[in-house]
């Protein structure tokens, strides 16, 4: 598995435009009287990697985590591939929710791995106990998923027993098996040690490559600029701009991105 | 010890084990078991989003560990036959232990589960786990791994405490060793003796404990 050419952005001529993967309009969540998204706006066409860059507290995990139905927008509608849309003015119903979840996968920041059960069983909890699939073909395609990462003699395993890089390349793997049409990732490499940093990323750009469709929240503009296809910087719960990652995070055209740009690139 | 204080700790070692044996043991065994039933029906229940059954359980659990077991138990045994329930020793003892047992170690589930981090639920929802499946899938068998050294704790203090079953006529260790005191008039040498089988039980019992808390520990996210 190595990264080839990256796919090209634009349709092929004559081909008319899919529908965007990911959809989302409007988008409002407070907690309490704390207002943490405004009106979130996002489109995502399938095989497009977008990067949330954004300061602490600007909104960037809630709205991955609204994405994947861990919390419920107040407002806004989300549709995934058309197939499913939520319209938060309403109240949703739980098996809508579900509908959303089906059909992301995250990877958070603190992996989360299940520490009671074993890496292969990590893996294949989702696509036997919750889609029920076969065991021996879950198993077959966990276990190839494991290869690819270098993982597979850990399969037995237990999370406690791994480094911090690897057990987030199990936290991939797991969301990969579930098969899911958009992946999350909410800072994948934040918590890692600066010298694990690396095989992570690598493996986001490899999957990026394949034309997984992604959501990313990072702090590494490096990465951003060359894996994602888009980035939207955050600020406030609102996104304050939108656009080319090579053009945005190099010649930024608001104010705030400026200095939030400015403050990662030069720290003190 | 001269040789008849020696001849009488011999033998009356026997029956102090039979009482031990057929007695304490299974009644702290099954005592624990369905206690523990209850305190894991009971820590849900208090961590339920419905006010109404969360109170429920606060307010038994209250009640089991504001008033003494011994209360408790007399309450079963000697209170209820005169509202007309008549229930023998035995079944008196495990159902006063139970509840017992139920209150304490409902609120030692309860923190178990409390203590499993947020991210625990999170990733079982993310997989697309239910409430329930993620409950019963992620969340208890890391909160059990928690709970083993306070539960093993409840589990000793209940050992010793089924010795208050002798003042329901229990048959057990305790009971025992105050029938050959009563025969004998060696109160200190039975009651010593009595004191020691508890201690050599219990002392297993931690050793147990240890080889149980080293074994879950690593299995627990930090
Ligand atoms: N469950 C919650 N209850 C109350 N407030 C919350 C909750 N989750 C997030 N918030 C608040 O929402 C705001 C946005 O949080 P969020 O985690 O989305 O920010 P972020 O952009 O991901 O920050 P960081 O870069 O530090 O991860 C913060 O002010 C936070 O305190
Ligand atoms: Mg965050």
């Amino acid at each position: 598995m190595s990264p080839t050419d990256l796919p090209t952005d634009a349709a092929p001529a004559g081909v008319p435009a899919p529908a965007p993967l990911l959809r989302v309009r409007g988008l409002s969540k407070s907690f309490g009287t704390n207002r943490v998204l405004e009106s979130i706006d996002l489109t995502v066409g399938r095989g497009r990697v977008l990067a949330l860059i954004g300061p602490s507290g600007s909104g960037k995990t809630t709205i991955l985590r609204c994405l994947n139905g861990l919390e419920v927008a107040d407002g806004g509608t989300i549709s995934i591939n058309g197939e499913v849309t939520l319209d938060f003015g309403t109240a949703p119903a739980r098996k809508e929710l579900t509908g959303l979840r089906d059909r992301s996968a995250m990877v958070f920041q603190h992996y989360n791995l299940f520490p009671h059960k074993t890496v292969l069983e990590n893996v294949i909890e989702g696509p036997i106990i919750v889609q029920g699939r076969p065991r021996a073909e879950a198993t077959a395609e966990a276990l190839a998923l494991l290869g690819r990462v270098g993982l597979a003699d850990k399969r037995d395993a237990h999370p406690f027993e791994l480094s911090g890089g690897q057990q987030q390349r199990v936290g991939i793997v797991r969301a990969l098996a579930l098969r899911p049409q958009l992946l999350l990732f909410d800072e994948p490499t934040s918590s890692l040690d600066p010298e694990l940093v690396g095989d992570v990323l690598r493996l986001i750009k490899e999957l990026a490559v394949e034309g997984w469709t992604m959501v990313i929240v990072t702090h590494e503009l490096e990465f951003a600029r060359e894996v994602a296809t888009e980035v939207a910087f955050v600020d406030g719960g609102t996104i304050v701009e939108h656009g080319d990652p090579k053009q945005l995070l190099r010649n930024p055209t608001q104010e705030r991105t400026r200095q939030f740009l400015h403050r990662l690139l030069f720290p003190f | 010890m001269n040789q008849s204080t020696w001849d009488l700790f011999l033998s009356s070692l026997g029956p102090i084990v039979l009482g031990a044996v057929t007695g304490t043991i299974p009644l702290a065994l099954v005592s624990f078991a369905v206690g523990l039933a209850l305190a894991l029906v009971l820590a849900l229940m208090r961590l339920s989003r419905r006010r109404w059954i969360s109170s429920i359980a606060r307010v038994y659990i209250s009640i089991v560990r504001g008033t003494p077991l011994l209360v408790q138990l007399f309450v079963i045994f000697y209170g209820l036959p005169s509202l007309g329930v008549l229930i023998d020793p035995w079944p008196s003892a495990v159902i006063a232990f139970s509840v017992n047992v139920g209150g304490y170690a409902a609120e030692v589930i309860r923190a178990a589960i409390l203590s499993v981090p947020k991210g625990q639920w999170e990733a079982a929802y993310m997989i697309g786990m239910s409430h329930r499946r993620a409950l019963t899938r992620i969340i208890l068998p890391q909160a059990a791994r928690v709970s083993v050294p306070p539960l093993s704790n409840t589990f000793i203090s209940l050992v010793k405490d089924t010795s208050l079953a002798s003042l329901i006529l229990v048959t057990e260790l305790f009971r025992q060793a105050q029938q050959v005191a009563a025969f004998s008039q060696e109160f200190m040498l039975l009651y010593l003796e009595a004191a020691l089988v508890y201690w050599v039980i219990c002392l297993v019992l931690s050793s147990v404990q240890g080889v149980l808390e080293t074994r879950l520990d690593r299995y627990v996210a930090h």
